[in-house]
């Protein structure tokens, strides 16, 4: 089995879905970001999504496309992406990356995917990157055992929600509603609607983002889907209080809201 | 390769999951309503009553006496309304937008021009229109934000990244993303998802159908070049388009060589940029060795962007069309002598093409036959918006003038100020 099978096969067992937690690399430094990880893993998240700050990110709100900019400014390298990741893995979590394609176009895709799958990684989600165009990233991920996972959305056909979750492998990122990343006051029924039109093309475990922030919200996430993935608020609270006092407490009530 | 949306290995559609039932949509709407003879005819209707198409071709002979004896055309988009090239594809795209239905058009700009020829478009056909603009650029460019305004479109300053026109671009897209039902993303360039490049460069096709016609009528012969600016590249590939087949037609694009070749300091992708992908298509990118967009700079807002069509980069590739960097200096000196020779005022980033052409043209004299060479050159747009740029530049105006200018203006009621009436 592979870690992801094995994170959402636990869950499974035990009668809950998974938290998926993000953070980027590098946000607001690189020792800052490694330690805030770790915090994410013990406090209850059973997949972290680390993101690789980049200059363009028109997938994100202005909380995470902050969070970038001043990881950059602060000269985060894409090398030190692999360090986070291993923090992850070492932390008893299962990391996955999230990435817009440029940078890992320029680090060149089968060098990304063996440095991601030596330091401990599972997948890779990429924002801006659909399967029609991932043709060498998902030859790249076989070889190296590492899950694609692209991402539906609410404007997706059907014919577009089965050649996605065709070419999805660990699980498939369920865009809650139309936009950018950040936190909205409720994910409302087009979550609920296009989890269930694409449970029915895949058996592969549905998670669920955008827009959530609280343990309320993921529990209602969890009623109907397999993950709930978590952002924009995590990364506000590494912002707000950089002694991650407050990312242990948010991430403990998003863990407790996934098991209600 | 020949799939759909590829100029070789550029092209494509990087892009969110969210955005491709809209593309999809769009390529549709496109397909269908170039296939239909009501939507050709609105257009061409259009385009001659009220952007005044179609655009005079110039002689210019004073200015051609330091073009090493070539003789010179001017293609003068400059004489469009809105003052550009732009309005070709925005007129071609807003029909668009009335025909799918939708209520909003949204742009970027950099300089303005797009910016002002979407408002414009938005106005004549009764559309909400919502401008992205750089926060630094609305600095620089406030009569352009004015003109926008009187327009009645919203103009929404962009903070983000370095403020400029690619963060212009990530907003637009950010917008578009959120409200793509109701909302059509007028992009203002060759470059983006497909359909874009393709769609953008045929409303804009129609600059070198009539240059074409234009010099074989007062030459009888087709030009030894073409010469145009490249920023995003709409005005470039417009006119390059109606010339691909003849082989004997030199091509040749003029990218902002900035203050020179430092990183950051220029926006030449084809001198120091990799291919790679930026705003939803693969094409060549200034980027450092981790992917992330460098910096650029130039003195011509509009050829300030890191990235370029997808198709010129096949056309750099493939050698039918010859890339170079014109610098700032290079290419104000240009404007000026086509001020004073002409009587032409021409837009900045058109002076880049009017530089390389005298650099050719130069070239060309060496082998000098009996008939001078003809050279095309596409004046995308008029000078009007970069007057204050220029001003500064040659030292016209001093600084303080200006800032004593505008506190005066700051000072006085609009309705007091009447001027000397000329």
């Amino acid at each position: 089995m592979s870690p992801l099978e094995e994170v959402f096969s636990r869950c499974r067992d035990e009668g809950r879905a998974a938290l998926v937690a993000y953070l980027p690399a590098g946000y607001p430094d690189l020792a800052t970001s490694v330690a805030a990880v770790r915090v994410l893993a013990e406090a209850g998240a059973d997949i972290v999504e680390v993101g690789v700050p980049y200059t363009d990110p028109l997938m994100d709100g202005p909380v995470v496309e902050r969070a970038a900019t001043a990881a950059l400014k602060n000269g985060f390298r894409l090398s030190q992406l692999f360090d986070v990741v291993r923090a992850v893995a070492e932390a008893g979590a299962v990391p996955v990356v999230m990435a817009y394609w440029n940078p890992v176009l320029r680090y060149g895709p089968d060098r990304f995917a063996a440095d991601l799958a030596a330091a401990g990684g599972a997948g890779l989600i990429t924002p801006d990157l659909i399967p029609d165009e991932a043709g060498a990233w998902r030859a790249a991920a076989d070889e190296h055992g590492l899950a694609p996972i692209f991402l539906v959305a609410p404007s997706s056909t059907d014919e577009r929600l089965r050649t996605t979750v065709e070419a999805c492998r660990g699980f498939v990122y369920v865009a809650a509603t139309m936009g950018v990343t950040g936190v909205r006051s409720s994910v409302g029924a087009s979550a609920r609607t296009l989890v269930e039109r694409t449970r029915s093309l895949t058996d592969l475990p549905l998670c669920v983002g955008l827009g959530l922030s609280t343990g309320d919200q993921a529990a209602e996430v969890a009623a109907f889907a397999d993950g709930a993935i978590v952002g924009s608020a995590l990364v506000r609270a590494v912002g707000e209080d950089p002694t991650l006092g407050r990312l242990r407490e948010l991430t403990q009530e998003l863990a407790e809201g996934v098991r209600r | 390769m020949s799939a759909p949306g590829r100029f070789g290995a550029f092209g494509g559609r990087y892009v969110p999951e969210a955005l491709v039932a809209a593309l999809e949509e769009l390529e549709g709407a496109w397909t269908d309503a170039v296939a239909d003879p009501k939507f050709v005819a609105e257009l061409d209707q259009l385009q001659r009553d009220y952007t005044g198409r179609p655009s005079p071709l110039t002689e210019v002979r004073r200015f051609a006496e330091h073009a090493g004896g070539a003789r010179v055309f001017l293609k003068r988009e400059d004489l469009n309304h809105t003052g550009s090239h732009k309005i070709n594809n925005v007129l071609g795209q807003a029909l668009l937008t009335v025909r799918m239905g939708k209520r909003r058009v949204i742009a970027e700009t950099g300089a303005g021009q797009h910016g002002v020829a979407t408002a414009t478009a938005a106005a004549l056909m009764g559309l909400d229109c919502t401008v992205y603009m750089g926060e630094v650029d609305t600095r620089r460019q406030a009569l352009n934000v004015a003109r926008m305004r009187l327009l009645g479109a919203e103009v929404v300053p962009v903070a983000t990244g370095s403020a400029t026109l690619k963060d212009a671009i990530n907003e637009a897209m950010r917008d578009w993303v959120t409200n793509v039902e109701g909302t059509h993303y007028l992009l203002g360039t060759v470059t983006g998802p497909h359909p874009f490049p393709s769609m953008v460069r045929d409303f804009h096709s129609v600059i070198g159908r009539e240059a074409r016609e234009q010099v074989l009528e007062r030459v009888g012969r087709l030009p030894d070049a073409v010469c145009a600016c490249v920023g995003g590249g709409s005005n470039a590939i417009g006119i390059f388009s109606a010339f691909l087949d003849d082989p004997a037609v030199r091509l040749h694009g003029y990218e902002a060589g900035g203050e020179g070749i430092a990183p950051g300091r220029h926006a030449s992708r084809f001198s120091g940029g990799v291919p790679g992908v930026l705003h939803g298509a693969a094409t060549y990118v200034l980027q450092d060795e981790d992917g992330q967009t460098m910096e650029t700079h130039s003195v011509s807002a509009g050829l300030d962007y890191p990235s370029v069509g997808p198709e010129h980069a096949f056309l750099h590739d493939s050698g039918r069309v010859t890339y170079e960097p014109v610098t700032d200096d290079e290419a104000m000196d240009a404007f000026a002598l086509l001020c004073r020779t002409e009587g032409i005022i021409p837009a900045i980033e058109s002076a880049h093409a009017l530089a390389g052409t005298l650099r050719l043209g130069q070239a060309m004299a060496r082998d000098a036959n009996e008939e001078p060479p003809v050279l095309l050159v596409n004046l995308s747009g008029r000078g009007d918006k970069d007057v204050d740029t220029a001003a500064r530049w040659f030292g016209l105006v001093d600084g303080q003038d200006l800032v004593e200018a505008e506190q005066l203006k700051a000072d006085e009621p609009v309705a007091e100020a009447e001027g000397s009436g000329w």
